[in-house]
């Protein structure tokens, strides 16, 4: 039995923001679904009474002063983007 | 015999005497790059009219400087922020980004101790990848035997040591992307426990996992290397608040008494039987050095994979979504809308692994598949390590393979994932565990090509994983072996 369909490697796509062709949902639909498959040996593992691991360091919030400092300048920051006008970041339309 | 066959040490003695300038290991480095560069193609960017300013800057200093890595040449992973020197991340995404605005913080601690940038190594797009095939650029080669590939993540970082391009250079490892290609390049390369060094600048991939780390010739400059990039970061929410030991001074060369743990999960049938004699080979020598190793299990070893591959992909698909064609970056021409953009901007910028990792990670966080998948593998990652705790507590270090097989050739497994994977087996629990690992040379195939000994501790122990690898570097001349890389080098 397939773990993911080619409709649901379309709507993954879609949520990562990846437009990919016809040929190519084939070969990631293939791909995923031999990765997803060779993921749920975990679930040979009976995990009901672990904690999930999120972090290995025993880190609670982290905090800092906040004081404001001197970082980039705007200018070059605008410099680095394909497009901006009057310090803005320029993109195509929003609204379709 | 090239300059950089010296120790940190003998070359620092060399330009404090004034022997040899710093301008004259600049120009070795980039004299060396010239000649074997077009075959390793270990670079993405060179730095030279920079370095070698600053190795005149340097010169002018010599004999009163004592920075700690005072005018030695070092390589920078492409994933490394470096403020106006280009930064690609080894991904057509960021092919213009020429001017990066700030430098990484090891970068500025490689500023602080005098250090050369020579340029930015080649490396899997995004660190996802363990041969450097995935470079969107052209795929670095093994030094010792160009059929075959370096590693990867940080296999341009690990080629162009093993090569004499650079004196040492810095990598990073989320699955074992220092220590898999140091293993396949001959050379020596650690990744830090987690926290200990800054990832301040490190272009993310899987926040809970990355490590910057230093690669070398040898223990000693390793160490060398680790004590000036660690250090708490106020730039990284995550970096430890521990204090940073003099590493060095943990070499004495003793490991009489030193108790070793073997697990069998990393000896099993996948392991190839000359990486194996390898292994009990320098488990003898240890022995011999008055050591003791006794077999253990890391019982969920085998599920280690496939939590990394959950895990280290959510964590990418979240991390990669800042690529979108605002900011930086290449962006898509003609797109009439943003979301048009967007998409298109990224299928065009990230190559096919890329892409394969950030579907793999959506699919685990969305809705109706993220209790089965993405948490399911973070307490998997538990028991991955608890295992290590377990063992280390009785323990002072776990030593086994740092690949189950040498280096294998250009265009062998590239196109199947899953095997690619596999290559990991054996880092990726180290990462999970947040623990730290070295790699070291321990022999030669019967092709030629370098076998690792990866050597882990405990949780801000890098002294005695340290200290134990440099007892067997001590004991044995691997360290030495150099590959015949354009007739030049001994």
């Amino acid at each position: 039995m397939s773990r993911i369909s080619k409709e649901e490697v379309k709507h993954v796509a879609n949520l990562a923001r990846l437009a990919i062709s016809e040929e190519e949902a084939d070969m990631f639909t293939k791909q995923l679904d031999d990765i997803i498959t060779y993921a749920e040996q975990l679930n040979e593992l009976d995990t009901a009474d672990v904690e999930p691991t999120t972090h290995v360091l025993d880190l609670k919030n982290v905090m800092r002063k906040d004081e404001p400092r001197k970082w980039l300048e705007k200018e070059d920051v605008m410099n680095n983007a394909p497009d901006h006008k009057d310090g803005q970041f320029k993109v195509p339309s929003i609204l379709e | 015999m090239s300059l950089f066959d010296y120790t940190l040490k003998e070359l620092q003695e060399k330009l404090h005497n004034k022997e040899v300038s710093v301008t004259d290991l600049v120009e070795e480095s980039y004299q060396r790059i010239e000649a074997v560069d077009g075959e390793v193609k270990a670079f993405l960017t060179l730095n030279k009219e920079q370095a070698l300013k600053q190795a005149e800057e340097l010169d002018a200093a010599r004999g009163k400087e004592s920075a700690a890595l005072f005018g030695l040449p070092i390589g920078v992973k492409d994933n490394i922020v470096t403020k106006g020197l280009r930064t690609t991340c080894a991904s057509q995404f960021l092919d213009n980004f020429t001017d990066p605005l700030y430098d990484a913080t090891v970068v500025e601690k490689l500023a602080d101790a005098k250090s050369v940038t020579i340029g930015k190594l080649n490396m899997d797009e995004f660190a996802m990848g363990s041969s450097n095939e995935n470079s969107s650029y052209y795929a670095t080669r093994n030094p010792w035997n160009t059929d075959y590939v370096p590693g990867g993540s940080s296999g341009g970082s690990a080629a162009a040591v093993a090569a004499g391009e650079v004196f040492f250079s810095l990598g990073s490892d989320t699955g074992g992307s220092i220590r898999q290609p140091a293993a396949f390049c001959g050379v020596v390369g650690l990744k830090p426990t987690y926290g200990r060094v800054s990832r301040f600048g490190l272009v993310a991939f899987a926040s809970s996992l990355d490590q910057i780390g230093p690669i070398t010739r040898t223990v000693e400059d390793n160490a060398y290397l680790l004590e000036a990039i660690s250090g708490h970061d106020t730039m990284d929410a995550t970096s430890a608040d521990v204090d940073v030991p003099k590493f060095t001074e943990a070499l004495t060369g003793d490991v009489k008494g030193l108790k070793i743990a073997v697990p069998k999960e990393y000896l099993s049938e996948g392991v190839a039987p000359e990486v194996k004699e390898a292994v009990m080979s320098a488990l003898r020598k240890y022995e011999d050095l008055g050591a003791t190793w006794e077999e253990v299990s890391l019982p969920h070893s085998k599920y280690a994979v496939a939590t990394y591959y959950l895990l280290a992909s959510s964590e990418a698909s979240a991390n990669l979504a800042r690529f979108d064609g605002v900011r930086y970056g290449v962006r898509t021409q003609n797109a009439e809308t943003m979301l048009d953009m967007f998409k298109r901007s990224r299928s065009e910028g990230f190559g096919d692994e890329v892409k394969r990792r950030i579907m793999l990670g959506t699919f685990a966080l969305s809705s109706g598949y993220y209790d089965a998948y993405y948490k399911k593998a973070q307490q998997v990652r538990t028991l991955i390590k608890n295992d290590f705790e377990q063992v280390l507590e009785d323990y002072d270090v776990i030593i086994g393979p740092t690949t189950p097989t040498p280096a294998f050739k250009v265009g062998e497994i590239v196109d199947d994932p899953l095997t690619m994977y596999a290559n990991d087996i054996l880092t990726i629990p180290v990462n999970l565990a947040g623990v730290p690992g070295i790699s070291i040379p321990c022999g030669l195939s019967s092709d030629g090509l370098p076998i690792g000994l990866q050597i882990i501790g405990k949780h801000f122990d890098e002294n005695t994983v340290y200290r134990t690898a440099h007892a067997f570097e001590q004991a044995t001349d691997f360290h030495k072996q150099r590959p015949s890389l354009g007739g030049a080098q001994s």
